[in-house]
């Protein structure tokens, strides 16, 4: 049998006019998955082409979550839309915040304090460790094992409750402001971190205990949705996901931001590229998060939280990418700046969007309870997907 | 009104070790209809109570609390609002088809009670082919299953009922085996785990479900541990496969939500999803009495051969009563932990009520009379409830198998140790009884 994976993928339209002409021949079975399904993280559609119960090829649609953020950044100014880009992976939405305020800073050539950037990566570690609990959780959940998700959710409450105390907020915290922050960290902020680091140490040997040797997790994940790393440097997929394939690539080393460089903490990457290398790339991800939190906590350098930064903030005219390590790959904003008050674009790649482009590539010859394990194992979040 | 008071009082004659089909009292047999079909409903309304409170614990949430103290009434409210739900056919489907299946899966479930022996007197009827009745109505149900899902014309039912079929069918086969080889065990002779000794006859050799258990009863040793680990491995395999067979984690594809969003009942609503539900769970305590009555001595009680004797008989026959009175006195305990709150009153005191009524069950089963008629019921339905929190368990626990690893551990790993086993076993049997010959003379 020809490996599927090199097969072009035939369109639905020419499947449909084949299924037209002839009458009597076996069909593919069309079905349409989502977008009110329980495993398709949101309203992700998937039209699957099945033979059986393998999958031929599927085709997502998109655009069920579609807000325009994009536009909305052009009709706002630089701080007013900085509450919008939480909206786009509420999972991580420190994440998105940190990327949007280093992008316009990167603008307007002002540096965070040493201060701010310490805070700002506790934040976003925090956030890392949080978005990766909600992955496994569901993850699982979608691979019929139920209970890791109420213990993640257990314990992400912890993250939520240190983001609630910091800022008010538990998912879309605009926590950070262009140019650093702008509250200072709570007392007790620092204690509460390390209180949360040695609580959750043993929890990760706990989620471990669950799944990593688990029989039928192994079987569920060993060889499923494999992906080399050439595959995803095409489809630009990052995050986890490449790195799982055996690509050594983390913005946080390559193109270190905030103060990542730093800190001393090491990239795990798989060796297959199939779902459970996937799974254990986050799950070595947690515990370094845990690292650099630790080294970020013991660290914090006294000094304002805030540089110098106009009340009204006018760039001068240019454009600018700037990337940063999401926990679901890199996040980028590409801003083009026409001196107004307002940018003239604002341009977000999101991770979750790109890498969602590699499940027609995983799914293919795969079973249909495969899509689900793969779509969970990508890691998407339809609010970044759609924007 | 004569013939009530005889009927009534043969029952409590201790003597009386017959179940009433056999005996051909017909009027026995009804009320036990009626009483097995009251007590599997029963059983499945504890169990969907149970179920969604242990899961909650294991996953560190309080589960129902809301309906009733401690959600105790929210299996009556469940069925309440199922009931009264809007019966929905979907236009598309096949009506006819449609409205049967589900009576054909209930159907199924409830009428394998028929044999199964809750004591010695205590069964409907006792077959001579007991056994094979249980598992063929208990394959009727794939066909309810297989109609759901084509006549719902969708294609999630439709790929689920195929999943589901496919599945039971293949379970079944290791299942059989399985069960042969317990059968086989009947049939040979001796005492103890490996059959050495004992008396020089024959062994029964039998298909009753009463005849099984007293098989086990006269080898002194329940099939699970005879021929060491030969029995216990053919338990391991029939244990399996019942998950399997009832479509439970980690084997429920046919209704895996993630995958199927309901599987072959997807189209289903209201008062006929809630006969699926009565079927799954009836299906679940059907076949966990079989194992229990194959392999864990059915009524009998534990401990036989360590603590026998007539002194341990009498303690042993005390369980039931203390085990009501232990619920009664957790009740209790949780009564005194609930808020004093005026809000709480009725709460408090219904709890108060429950712990009352199973403190009386508790005091009535020492009732002498009354203590030597349940013991068998009560070891009985201990043993399945033990299944029961096994089923909970492994959904707590374990992740989805897919669909073409399930037919592999089903085809490839399960029916070749089945038919190892059953290989073995007839060796280990005729070796036995050679063993249990040579010494006797």
């Amino acid at each position: 049998m020809t490996d599927p994976k090199t097969l072009s993928p035939p369109s639905l339209e020419t499947h449909v006019a084949a299924r037209d002409e002839t009458f009597l021949d076996t069909n593919e079975l069309v079905i349409n998955m989502g977008p009110q399904h329980p495993a398709t993280h949101g309203v992700l559609r998937v039209i699957l082409r099945l033979d059986g119960e393998k999958v031929m090829g599927l085709e997502c649609v998109i655009g069920y979550l579609h807000r325009g953020v994009e536009k909305i950044g052009e009709n706002r100014t630089y701080a007013m839309f900085n509450p919008y880009v939480d909206r786009m992976d509420y999972v991580a939405a420190v994440s998105n915040g940190l990327g949007y305020c280093e992008a316009v800073e990167k603008l307007l050539n002002v540096e965070a304090p040493p201060r701010a950037q310490y805070i700002r990566v506790i934040l976003t570690e925090l956030n890392r460790v949080a978005s990766h609990q909600l992955w496994l959780g569901t993850h699982a959940l979608d691979i019929g094992a139920i209970t890791p998700l109420f213990y993640t959710f257990r314990d992400r409450e912890e993250i939520l409750k240190i983001f609630e105390k910091y800022c008010g907020a538990r998912l879309t915290t605009h926590a950070f402001r262009i140019g650093g922050l702008l509250y200072e960290a709570y007392d007790g902020f620092e204690q509460d971190v390390k209180n949360f680091i040695s609580f959750f140490k043993p929890k990760i040997d706990e989620y471990e205990e669950l799944l990593t040797t688990n029989r039928i997790w192994l079987e569920r994940t060993k060889g499923v949705g494999v992906i080399s790393g050439k595959d995803c440097i095409a489809l630009g997929v990052t995050g986890p996901v490449l790195r799982a394939s055996g690509v050594k690539w983390d913005i946080r080393k390559a193109q270190p931001y905030a103060n990542y460089k730093n800190f001393d903490f090491e990239i795990p990457i798989g060796l297959n590229g199939d779902t459970y290398d996937r799974y254990l790339v986050r799950m070595v991800e947690m515990r370094q998060a845990l690292r650099i939190l630790e080294q970020a906590v013991n660290g914090i350098p006294a000094g304002p939280i805030m540089a110098k930064v106009p009340k009204v903030i006018k760039p001068p005219v240019g454009e600018v990418y700037h990337s940063i390590e999401a926990p679901k790959g890199e996040l980028g904003y590409f801003i083009v700046s026409d001196g107004s008050t307002q940018p003239y674009r604002v341009r977000v790649r999101p991770p979750s969007f790109v890498n969602l482009q590699a499940l027609d590539l995983m799914c293919r010859g795969q079973l249909v309870a495969d899509v689900i394990a793969v779509i969970g194992t990508l890691d998407i979040v339809l609010g970044e997907v759609d924007r | 009104m004569g013939w009530l008071v005889q009927y009534v009082q043969s029952y409590l004659d201790p003597r009386v070790t017959v179940s009433p089909g056999a005996a051909g009292n017909v009027f026995w047999a009804v009320v036990y209809v009626l009483l097995v079909f009251a007590g599997v409903s029963l059983g499945v309304i504890c169990m969907n109570w149970l179920e969604r409170k242990i899961l909650a614990h294991m996953q560190v949430r309080l589960g129902p609390m809301r309906v009733g103290p401690h959600g105790l009434l929210q299996p009556i409210a469940d069925a309440v609002k199922l009931l009264i739900k809007e019966d929905i056919i979907p236009a598309e489907a096949d009506a006819v088809v449609f409205w049967v299946a589900p009576f054909i899966v209930v159907l199924a479930a409830f009428t394998v009670f028929v044999v199964v022996p809750f004591g010695p007197a205590h069964a409907i009827t006792d077959m001579n082919i007991g056994i094979l009745f249980m598992l063929g109505v208990s394959s009727l149900s794939v066909l309810g299953i297989v109609t759901a899902g084509w006549a719902s014309n969708s294609h999630y039912p439709l790929i689920g009922a195929l999943r589901s079929s496919a599945q039971m069918v293949s379970y079944e086969v290791a299942m059989g085996l399985a069960v042969v080889s317990a059968i086989l065990m009947t049939s040979l002779n001796g005492f103890g785990l490996y059959g050495v000794g004992g008396p020089d006859t024959p062994g029964i050799g039998t298909l009753s479900m009463i005849g099984i258990v007293r098989a086990q009863e006269a080898q002194h040793v329940w099939f699970l541990f005879k021929f060491f680990p030969l029995g216990l491995i053919a338990f391991a395999i029939f244990a399996i496969a019942m998950v399997a067979e009832t479509n439970r984690a980690p084997f429920d594809l046919p209704e895996a939500e993630s995958e199927l969003t309901a599987g072959f009942h997807t189209e289903y609503s209201g008062f006929r999803w809630s006969l699926f539900f009565l079927a799954e769970y009836s299906a679940m305590i059907a076949v966990s009495s079989i194992a229990v009555t194959l392999w864990v001595g059915g009524w009998l009680r534990p401990f036989p051969n360590a603590l026998g004797g007539a002194t341990w008989d009498l303690v042993f026959s005390f369980v039931p009563g203390l085990a009501f009175l232990f619920l009664a006195g957790m009740t209790f305990y949780n009564v005194r932990r609930m808020p004093k709150h005026p809000f709480f009153k009725i709460q408090t005191m219904g709890l108060a009520g429950f712990g009352a009524v199973l403190g009386l069950i508790g005091l009535i089963l020492f009732i002498p009379p009354v203590r030597d008629r349940v013991g068998d019921i009560f070891w009985f339905v201990a043993k399945v409830a033990a299944f029961m929190y096994l089923y909970i368990w492994y959904r707590g626990t374990f992740p989805r198998y897919r669909f073409d690893q399930l037919m592999k551990v089903g085809w490839k790993v399960l029916l070749p140790i089945g038919l190892g086993v059953l290989i073995l076993t007839a060796g280990a049997g005729i070796v036995g009884l050679e063993m249990a010959q040579h010494v006797t003379h």
